[in-house]
């Protein structure tokens, strides 16, 4: 009942009101009536009364609030805080613009790193999800290889399904236009062990995911039955390429020239983390009999598995470790062609396997937002407190008036909780820019890209955010005012009396300083670690590079030869193009992610009969490819098209010995490590499956002969230092590799050249994608992603950092000088040179600066520590990062001081004393 | 214009005793009030209107606009019945604590 009244109240507010007002008048009108029976002139009368009545605002106001609703009142509050600041807008908009930054910026941070560091993974009991990976001897994590599947499928129980992925990237063709897609190949476990069923159709079984006579160099009988071509799309590409067709179950598809069956569909929400990009997945179809020397041995497989009930990551990688002893027995022969068997496994959980790579960078950005947040609080708390400043008066007269302190504070706070909200609500606007830019700015392979956006979570998390700085930034002004002793503030005119508030804006004035300074040497350290690795020599030139990739199906070319005669007259054309300088193919692209490693056994280490063998990365060029990128000779001769002669490949397979053995450059630091000083021209190495076979007592594999020694090159990133390499004519190489990268370089501009290549290589064959078309420059930029996403956050909040700290430093400094008008006049009456008074206001300024900068520096000593994993060639320590952040904020806290003290040298000292 | 502190709740209870006798505007409550007690308590009228509306709410008193004898304009306030039982409910209590507190005051 009490409700519906205070319902009805609420609806007809104003009648209410209106009667309240009414009533009253009534009882003063009354009370005036008897005091003038009593004898009282009229007018004396009704002041009398009205002295017996007592503040009628306050009491109104008290029974308006014991018939409304609390928030009511809040509405009240906030209605007349909305007044305040539209009286005051220069004040309200520089506040809610910093606070929006703030909020903005924290919220999108939040929300990119909220998927990968904090959520759990989009599946069902995700925790129960891990990666396995083989332990190598030295302890770290190598790719297994379907052997360990087949292995450790059929003997471990700690698991509820277990299936291994591959990246694939089949051509579709039978549309418009040939397209190349991302893709997975999977056993057929793998959607049934992540939790999730298909939206349309159904997911694999295994009668699909069966050996179809494929991936082996040595060709065998097919036993039993072949496994099935059928695929399941994503739901995005199902309405991409096929419009959403609700038949498209059961439909053919043409993919590398082979038809696939589509049998499912997943569904919209499904997320694959394992490979985002991936739009469509086929069974793995590996071979269950493993035989040798086949893909079944190479560690390139990717393995997930679902925990079963109760069992823990480590009684998982107990049991796998025993399994893997017994494995190393039963499979010895193949693990051992294949680089040896594994001491054991590592389980890790999914989760953490995703996103610890990623895991610094963002720890150190999600700081780096933290304290720009926590600047721009510190910004408003100031810019509250000088405009508490200047509003003393009128707290005081609403005190006198009668406002409890309570609804003073109240009042306050409800300001503040406005302008936060307001911040916020802008700061929502910000945040989703934001995000934009961080999606756009994001380092390729950041994990879960794709749930990296504004939902109910960031949401719920920037209201929390903007609650709690509304309470932060409220509660020291609002305590100050609402504590304030009426008397003394009225009595005092608004110009002196600053002790204590000028105190507190002091203080926080220095921290603001030294945050800025912490953010600023993060930002420091992290251009300077970049300008570093951008100094390396990548051991090419990749100005005026373009590069692109052609992916040749598999089916249209075979024998190999076909292939390399095709990628030979596409660079015949290519070569036609005007403008073109030099162009090459090589199997793998420096500083693109590509990572191609063989196995090589050195004649001379042979002869010495230690054939522990040497990794290297193997490139599979075109004659042309090194004059391109111009990677220096260093020794012998480069390959040229006498390189091209069909040489002995795969004659310990096809029995076909003999031929001339293959021309190959080696790295400098390659042939150092393996030569020393000697002359490594005419060594002879036995390369990758030649080096296998050899092994597996096939002792007549064909050698390649040395015949260069060409610069070092920056292969996997800027950082990394590995770089034993060696370079053969894709002519000469086993296999004709289906995937080149081109490498252009031109006269002039080389993007300019884009369509004209793409149109040199079409006129070859029409049907071939040409995909990953970029600059060289773009590459290597591109390779410190991770980096370079973290230097451009902390170049931004440090920028802003630096600006608000100014403002702060000059906000203070400017209430400060006109709150001093007075004194400054007296000096100057008295004498004071205008440098003096110039030099008093600098230095009370720069000493909040230099506290500041000593107490930033501490504790920028301190926060580097998060990060060094990002920091490259420098000590987190760098001294010149140190000084010239010091030189930096010096200067522009010298130009913030020097505004006001230039205002304050002005002041004339007969007007400020004759204002007074 | 000084008023001895009034136990809590007590002026409720004397504006629903006052208002026992009938129908009443707030001014003639506080002068009824302020005339039977030989101006011991003084209503003021800033926690009268607040106790009215709180009444109201509870809906122990109805209010309505009337005339008075003037011809002017008032509200008026009714004693309801659930007033009434508060009243009654309250008074005992009230006789109840002040016998209580009067014990105490005398055998102390």
């Amino acid at each position: 009942m009490q409700l519906l009244k205070k319902i009805s109240v609420f609806i007809r507010r104003r009648k209410f009101e209106h009667e309240l007002q009414e009533e009253m008048a009534f009882h003063r009108d009354q009370a005036a009536g008897d005091h003038r029976e009593r004898g009282l002139e009229a007018a004396d009368s009704r002041s009398a009364a009205a002295r017996d009545f007592g503040n009628p605002t306050r009491m109104q106001e008290e029974s308006v609030e014991t018939v409304a609703f609390r928030w009511e009142t809040t509405w009240h509050d906030f209605r007349y805080a909305l007044r305040q600041l539209r009286q005051n807008p220069g004040f309200a908009a520089t506040a809610i613009v910093i606070l929006a930054l703030g909020i903005g910026a924290t919220t999108a941070i939040f929300s990119a790193v909220n998927p990968i560091l904090f959520a759990s993974l989009p599946y069902p009991h995700p925790r129960q999800i891990v990666s396995i990976y083989e332990r190598n001897n030295g302890g770290g994590p190598r790719m297994p290889n379907f052997a360990d599947y087949v292995g450790l499928n059929e003997r471990s129980r700690s698991f509820d399904a277990m299936a291994a992925t591959r990246g694939w990237q089949p051509t579709i063709t039978g549309g418009d236009q040939p397209e190349r897609l991302e893709g997975q190949r999977v056993s057929w476990p793998y959607f049934r062990m992540l939790g999730v069923a298909p939206f349309m159709g159904r997911d694999f079984e295994s009668a699909d995911d069966l050996w179809r006579g494929e991936g082996s160099i040595v060709d065998g009988p097919i036993k039993g039955s072949m496994g099935r071509n059928v695929v399941v799309l994503s739901y995005g590409f199902w309405r991409r390429r096929f419009a959403g067709d609700p038949n498209i179950i059961g439909q053919n598809i043409k993919l590398d020239e082979t038809e696939f069956t589509v049998i499912g569909v997943m569904p919209a929400s499904f997320e694959n983390v394992i490979a985002p990009e991936a739009e469509l997945w086929a069974p793995l179809q590996y071979n269950s009999a493993l035989p040798r020397a086949s893909r079944d041995w190479g560690h390139h497989l990717r393995f997930v598995a679902r925990l079963r009930g109760n069992i823990t990551k480590t009684q998982a990688a107990s049991e796998l470790d025993v399994i893997a002893r017994t494995l190393a027995q039963i499979y010895a022969p193949g693990y051992n062609e294949a680089g040896g068997p594994p001491s054991g496994y590592l389980v890790k959980s999914l989760q953490d396997d995703l996103t610890s790579s990623a895991r610094p960078a963002l720890l150190a950005v999600l700081s780096a937002v933290m304290l720009l947040l926590i600047i721009a609080c510190v910004n408003v708390t100031n810019l509250l407190l000088a405009r508490g400043a200047q509003r003393r008066t009128e707290f005081a007269m609403r005190a006198a008036l009668g406002a409890a302190r309570i609804r003073l504070l109240r009042q306050l706070m409800t300001e503040s909780l406005v302008l936060a909200l307001l911040g916020g609500a802008f700061g929502l606007v910000v945040a989703v820019v934001g995000v934009r830019a961080l999606i756009l700015l994001s380092p390729p392979g950041l994990p879960r890209l794709s749930a990296i956006r504004i939902d109910g979570i960031v949401f719920a998390f920037a209201l929390g955010v903007t609650a709690l700085i509304g309470m932060l930034i409220g509660i020291i002004p609002a305590l100050r005012a609402a504590s304030s002793d009426p008397h003394e503030s009225l009595q005092q005119s608004s110009s002196r009396a600053t002790g204590g508030r000028q105190w507190t804006r002091r203080v926080l004035v220095v921290a603001e300083v030294s945050l800025a300074m912490v953010l600023l040497v993060s930002a420091g350290l992290l251009v300077r670690s970049l300008q570093r690795l951008f100094s390396v020599d990548t051991g090419f030139d990749a100005g005026h590079l373009i590069t692109l990739r052609v992916q040749e199906s598999g089916l249209r070319y075979r024998p190999d030869d076909a292939r390399v005669r095709f990628f030979q007259e596409a660079l015949d054309r290519v070569r036609e193009v005007p403008g073109v300088e030099s162009a090459g193919f090589t199997s793998q692209l420096p500083l693109s992610g590509d990572q191609d490693v063989y196995g090589s056994l050195f004649e001379k280490d042979i002869a010495n009969g230690s054939l522990g063998g040497d990794a290297m990365f193997r490139y599979a060029v075109t004659p042309g490819y090194i004059e391109t990128m111009r990677i220096p000779l260093i020794h012998g001769r480069l390959l040229n098209e006498s390189d091209r002669a069909d040489v002995s490949r795969f004659c310990f397979l096809q029995q076909r010995c003999g031929a001339s053995p293959a021309s190959v450059l080696i790295s400098q630091s390659f042939a150092k490590r393996k030569f020393g000083s000697a002359d490594p021209i005419g060594q002879r190495i036995r390369l990758g499956p030649a080096a296998f076979a050899y092994l597996n007592d096939h002792t007549d594999t064909p050698w390649s002969t040395i015949v260069g020694v060409v610069g070092d090159v920056r292969q996997l990133s800027l950082a990394g230092t590995t770089s034993d390499a060696i370079y053969v004519a894709n002519a000469q190489w086993f296999w004709g590799d289906q995937e080149m990268a081109l490498v252009v370089r031109t006269h002039a501009d080389a993007e300019a050249l884009v369509p004209m290549l793409r149109k040199a290589i079409w006129s070859v064959d029409k049907d071939q994608p040409i995909v990953h078309i970029s600059t060289m420059e773009h590459l290597v930029a591109q390779s410190e992603a991770q980096r370079r996403f973290a230097m451009i956050i902390f170049e931004a909040f440090a920028l802003v950092a630096l600006v608000l700290a100014a403002t702060g430093i000059y906000g203070v400094l400017a209430g400060s000088v006109s709150e001093r008008t007075r004194e400054i006049g007296i000096r100057s009456a008295l004498g004071a040179t205008r440098s003096k008074i110039l030099n008093l206001v600098l230095r009370q300024g720069m000493a909040l600066a230099c506290i500041g900068v000593t107490l930033g520096l501490a504790g920028a000593l301190f926060a580097t520590r998060a990060l060094i994993t990002l920091l490259f060639g420098i000590s987190r320590l760098d001294p010149m990062t140190y000084a010239g952040v010091v030189i930096l904020l010096a200067a522009v806290s010298a130009i913030a001081c020097w505004l006001p003290a230039w205002r304050a040298a002005g002041i004339d000292p007969a007007i400020t004393l004759r204002a007074e | 214009m000084s008023t001895p502190d009034l136990l809590p709740g007590t002026l409720d209870l004397l504006i629903l005793k006052t208002l026992a006798r009938g129908p009443l505007h707030g001014y003639a409550i506080a002068q009824i009030i302020k005339r039977t007690s030989d101006e011991v308590i003084i209503v003021e009228e800033g926690s009268l209107y607040p106790a009215l509306q709180r009444l109201w709410l509870r809906e122990w008193v109805k209010a309505e606009w009337r005339k008075t004898e003037t011809g002017r304009r008032a509200r008026f306030y009714t004693l309801t019945a659930k007033g009434r039982e508060q009243l009654a409910t309250e008074l005992s209590e009230y006789k109840l604590m002040i016998s209580a507190i009067g014990r105490v005051l005398q055998n102390a």
